[in-house]
């Protein structure tokens, strides 16, 4: 019972423009009551990854499976009954949601794969409700009635509604404030933990990710720069870009120390960088990294990372401790090469 | 207060229409020798040049603009959702098809096309409103294909899709709710539209033949009297007053079905 991505590539062709591979090859695994984290900035295709893992976007190459089977991407007809337990909380819950639906219409609509009575449907919806922190006069209200944290909410609760096996989250914590997100977390915890259900949770904030998953996957740029058990990726990053995600995340440990950006923007990625395509923003990078993509090695058991840095040969590594003095001036002509 | 007013005035038409002969004091042909009377206590709306009393051709009138306008608009209303239905829900080139046969008919004014039309099946009540009929379901088919095609492809149906509906289910649950309220509105508009048309046709003569009592053929008719204003003024207010109150009543239930407009 799980979550397969196999070398899942996703190729954006637009008519006449240059093709934009979203998603690059990326391999990735959720068990039941598995949560992953994918994290990564805007832009590095984890919603796209998340669209292609339940057939919304029909991935390029390689495949995707749940609990064996292939997902098919999504025609006219309805899905097949053996892959709604697998479902996706849209990023957007302005836009996901029906503005001319109640609520609670919307979320028994979930339901209506489990054959419930008229009752039990209103006890799931109104338990449901009180799962999330919704007061019990939501079911009756229109969308617009409700904050953006509050539609997140309703977003989550529609989904758990179908009572998935498998949910993939996408931003969910992106428009709640500080307590509706530990609240959240505390339910997509309690789920994992007691019904069994795999989360791949996509979100740009690692320090809350860290908080709710079991294991983290970093993606920067269409690719899966880090993987490895959530405790491990925070305390150890292996792969600069990590490295770089947890230190712009403000501190609070007394010292005022402000967070330190990431130089730059993620590339285009019609245009990727040659080499690593994480080289241009490195601080580490050297010859190698130009020229050459890192492949995902198994730096320790269950723990995966790309990058030139972490290389099993000693020479490769040993290289880079030399090059990285001249590592400034060819990153500021690869950002050149960048902005052509 | 305008939207009382506008109920108002259509209960009033809709009265008229219902129970027309029984308001009229005289026969809509009936003649009399008072011809050209000015606005009287016999005539209140005055005589027209056959001695015709102008305030039970009015009343009669009414009974052929108002139920024919509906008439049109539910044809043109039906082809248009059908086919701009499917057009927004397939896409591709059958989109491409309806909307190129919609383009067809805009590319004359709609006036002009609907005189040809009526002129080729020969001037008649009933061949005014298939001319009508014709110049109006592209732009029902417009309309409701601007609404379905966004909406197929909005998150919240991709969300329905996700949770088990077909494409078919998500169309009715999902997008149909979100297209009855402004086709309601574009309707009520449209109804003094097909109005306007179908007295225009009959103004040029191509719509409804003497002795009809039809709104717009008055209007012709009293055109020639400049004398005695008001054998077009009458039936002019009777048209503008119809087709005011829709506008005004289509706006007001536009607000009322679009649950985000805060009263």
């Amino acid at each position: 019972m799980s979550l397969e991505l196999e070398a899942v590539t996703v190729v954006f062709r637009g008519n006449g423009r240059r093709p934009v591979p979203a998603v690059v090859e990326v391999t990735l695994q959720v068990e039941r009551g598995q949560v992953v984290g994918l994290v990564g900035e805007s832009g590095s295709g984890k919603s796209s990854l998340g669209k292609a893992a339940v057939g919304l976007l029909r991935p390029t190459s390689g495949c995707v499976r749940f609990n064996g089977k292939p997902v098919s991407a999504i025609g006219r007809r309805a899905r097949p009954s053996s892959q709604l337990g697998l479902q996706m909380v849209l990023q957007n819950p302005f836009e996901s949601l029906n503005p001319r639906r109640t609520v609670g219409n919307q979320i028994k609509d979930a339901m209506r794969a489990s054959h419930l009575s008229k009752r039990l449907q209103d006890a799931r919806l109104s338990q449901l409700l009180g799962v999330l922190g919704l007061a019990p006069d939501t079911a009756g209200k229109f969308p617009h009635q409700f904050s953006g944290g509050q539609r997140q909410r309703v977003a989550v609760a529609r989904a758990l509604a179908a009572s998935p096996s498998m949910l993939i989250l996408d931003e969910p914590f992106a428009s709640l404030d500080a307590s509706a997100q530990a609240q959240l977390a505390n339910v997509l915890r309690v789920l994992a933990d007691e019904e069994q259900v795999g989360m791949l949770v996509i979100s740009h904030d690692l320090a809350i990710v860290r908080h709710i998953a079991d294991r983290i996957a970093v993606m920067y740029l269409g690719t899966i720069v880090e993987s490895g058990v959530a405790s491990d990726v925070w305390s150890s990053a292996l792969h600069p870009y990590t490295e770089a995600l947890i230190g712009a995340i403000p501190k609070v440990d007394g010292r005022g120390a402000l967070p330190i950006a990431l130089p730059g923007e993620i590339a285009d990625p019609a245009n990727p960088p040659s080499g690593c395509r994480f080289h241009p923003r490195c601080p580490h990078a050297f010859a190698v990294c130009q020229v050459d993509s890192p492949v995902l090695i198994e730096a320790s058991p269950g723990r995966n990372v790309a990058c030139w840095l972490r290389h099993p040969d000693e020479a490769v590594r040993a290289s880079g401790a030399d090059g990285e003095a001249d590592s400034d001036a060819s990153s500021d002509e690869m950002l050149g090469r960048d902005s052509v | 207060m305008l939207v009382v007013f506008a109920m108002v005035v259509l209960t009033l038409w809709l009265v008229v229409v219902i129970f027309g002969p029984l308001l009229a004091p005289y026969g809509p042909s009936q003649q009399s020798s008072a011809v050209l009377s000015n606005p009287s206590v016999t005539h209140i709306f005055g005589t027209d040049e056959l001695g015709r009393d102008e305030l039970s051709r009015v009343i009669s009138g009414a009974r052929i603009s108002i139920p024919f306008s509906f008439v049109i608009v539910a044809i043109a209303l039906v082809i248009g959702s059908i086919l701009g239905g499917l057009a927004g829900y397939l896409g591709g080139w059958v989109d491409g098809l309806i909307m190129r046969i919609t383009d067809l008919f805009f590319a004359f004014p709609a006036i002009v096309l609907a005189m040809a039309i009526a002129a080729i099946l020969g001037p008649s009540l009933t061949s005014s409103v298939v001319a009508v009929v014709v110049v109006a379901w592209p732009n029902y088919a417009r309309v409701i294909r601007s609404l379905v095609l966004p909406a197929m492809h909005s998150d919240y149906v991709v969300t329905a899709r996700l949770l088990g509906s077909s494409s078919v289910r998500a169309l009715v649950r999902d997008v149909m709710p979100n297209v009855i309220g402004p086709m309601v509105v574009y309707s009520a508009l449209g109804l003094g539209d097909a109005m306007l048309v179908l007295a225009g046709l009959s103004f040029l003569g191509l719509g409804s033949q003497p002795p009809t009592a039809e709104w717009g053929s008055m209007i012709s008719d009293g055109a020639q009297y400049f004398e005695q204003w008001w054998l077009a003024l009458f039936p002019g207010l009777a048209i503008v007053s119809v087709v005011l109150s829709l506008n005004v009543l289509g706006d007001r239930v536009r607000d009322t079905l679009d649950p985000r407009v805060n009263r």
